[in-house]
């Protein structure tokens, strides 16, 4: 599944993120002049510009803004598979799959609640993805 | 209030052919489409002093034509490159660094002979962020928004899928066309699907060509061979380059901007529009366009092409030389749809809309990341 599929090298801005997804943590920033929580990764705020940040750990929890399904063979998927964003909990948004559920559009419906998981692929990356948060609404 | 355009289009030309072309090359291409559309012009390679272009750099095309240019603009922001470069030139013109600008365009994107092509390290943000899930290109990730739009605004399959039969029928009247055969939704819907929502047909055609235009100031206009065609406005806009940072799926901010930027600067309203060319890459991304640019309201333009407004006869024609989908695209498409303006207004288009005085052209690119529209007319003075 996961032969030739293409994987992140992180930067130094980045690193704490995917050192984060190895231990199975969603991690985000958080401006601590606006409050606002940001991604992906930058050390400063892309809302107020302040450099004054904070790394947080989010819950995990989100919903399916939208999705579109692949047909077309891409180097370490299984076609179909949908490439989705979800709505984190915290207000930012992430591309990401959705596992443990049928790739069709009767399973994949906008707005269902999703929870994070972690997808180990080497010795060094983890990638976050989603799964339909069981009974929670 | 009458205003006056500053600059004027007094030479356009695509490649001498277009379509599937493995025997040239990408700078070829530029090349062949630059010395048509100088010719255009009635005006000889020494006479043009600026020039903008991407993919190829600017200052690449100007060498292997033999052009000495005192002003360049290599803004690489994807397919709607050439309307920012026309925007830029028409600046430049006005401010006098340069007389005679030249924009090229050329992509072997179908046989990729000589090709750039911009790709993605693992280590940029799109490379960490997006494509470990699976995006792979334009097909894969522009589709993204489709459903959020669908489940926000009530657009039905159906009325995606009439996209492609309208603009089938412009192609039909267009010798050039890559795509010319009639289609109907029930086909559109039964093809090969790519990305769910979008089948094949939704998808544009890919090909290999180029274009070009060559802009001098308004006052220099009727010295040429070709009636001109004025620039009345354009603008640009930007988004974010991630397609999961687009702040809302349902309304392009790059749109916005660029439409508003363009309107504003030439004093019209969409009810002066005559003819129109959005930039469709892909099936839902006029439908974008017109809500975002005005024309409808926002999530009515799925039934505003199904009801057949911006088909042959209908009082907003669109895509009239069937477009990305159907008759070419070679990447950046951009050029192609301003190439289209140009021969409406100057009345030599293969499928001529009767009296086009004002035409508007309006790009994407990237993953709604840039856009550019322009706006021309046949008259230099309005009001």
């Amino acid at each position: 599944m996961t032969e030739g599929r293409a994987l992140p090298t992180p930067t130094p801005e980045t690193d704490h993120y995917w050192k984060g997804a190895r231990e199975g943590k969603l991690l985000l920033q958080r401006c601590k002049s606006c409050a606002k929580a940001y991604f992906p990764p930058r050390p400063f705020c892309p809302t107020c510009g302040s450099r004054d940040v904070t790394v947080v750990q989010a819950s995990g929890r989100a919903s399916l803004y939208s999705y579109a399904i692949q047909h077309r063979a891409i180097p370490g998927f299984n076609p179909p598979y949908a490439i989705a964003v979800v709505t984190l909990e915290e207000g930012p948004r992430m591309m990401t799959n959705i596992v443990e559920c049928a790739q069709t559009p009767e399973a994949l419906q906008l707005d269902m609640p999703l929870e994070a998981v972690f997808e180990r692929m080497s010795e060094t990356v983890s990638l976050p993805v989603f799964r339909p948060a069981g009974g929670r609404t | 209030m009458t205003r006056r355009a500053q600059v004027a289009v007094v030479g356009a030309a695509e490649s001498s052919r277009i379509g599937i072309l493995p025997e040239i090359s990408q700078i070829q291409l530029h090349a062949d489409a630059a010395l048509n559309a100088i010719a255009d012009a009635g005006l000889r390679i020494s006479d043009i002093d600026g020039i903008a272009s991407t993919g190829d750099s600017p200052e690449v095309v100007a060498d292997y034509l033999g052009i000495k240019p005192v002003w360049a603009d290599g803004t690489s922001v994807g397919g709607c490159s050439f309307m920012v470069h026309l925007r830029h030139a028409v600046a430049a013109l006005e401010s006098g660094l340069c007389s005679t600008v030249l924009l090229t365009h050329g992509q072997s994107g179908r046989s990729m002979i000589g090709r750039t092509r911009p790709s993605h390290r693992s280590d940029s943000l799109n490379g960490q962020f997006e494509e470990p899930y699976g995006a792979a290109g334009p097909p894969s990730l522009l589709s993204i928004p489709v459903l959020r739009y669908m489940k926000t605004y009530g657009l039905t399959e159906e009325q995606l899928a009439m996209v492609v039969v309208v603009q089938r029928e412009w192609a039909a009247l267009n010798p050039r066309a890559l795509l010319k055969d009639p289609i109907t939704v029930e086909q559109v819907l039964g093809a090969k699907m790519i990305s769910y929502p979008l089948r094949l047909p939704q998808c544009c055609v890919v090909t290999d060509g180029g274009g070009a235009l060559v802009l001098v100031k308004a006052d220099r206009a009727e010295d040429h061979r070709q009636r001109p065609v004025y620039v009345l406005g354009a603008g640009e806009g930007y988004g974010s380059p991630m397609l999961s940072q687009m702040e809302d799926f349902t309304t392009s901010r790059a749109f916005r901007t660029a439409g508003a930027a363009a309107f504003s600067q030439s004093g019209i309203t969409t009810e002066a529009v005559d003819h129109l060319m959005l930039y469709d890459a892909f099936a839902h991304l006029p439908v974008f366009a017109l809500g975002d640019l005005g024309f409808v309201k926002r999530g009515e333009a799925g039934a505003f092409i199904s009801d057949r407004n911006t088909a042959i006869g209908g009082r907003l024609p669109m895509n009239t030389t069937g477009g990305g989908l159907s008759y070419t695209h070679t990447g950046m498409y951009g050029m192609f749809a301003m190439l289209e303006c140009v021969r409406q207004l100057r009345g030599t288009a293969s499928a001529q809309v009767p009296d086009v005085k004002i035409s508007l052209a309006h790009g994407i690119g990237g993953m709604f990341s840039a856009s550019g529209t322009a706006i021309f007319s046949s008259v230099r003075s309005w009001s």
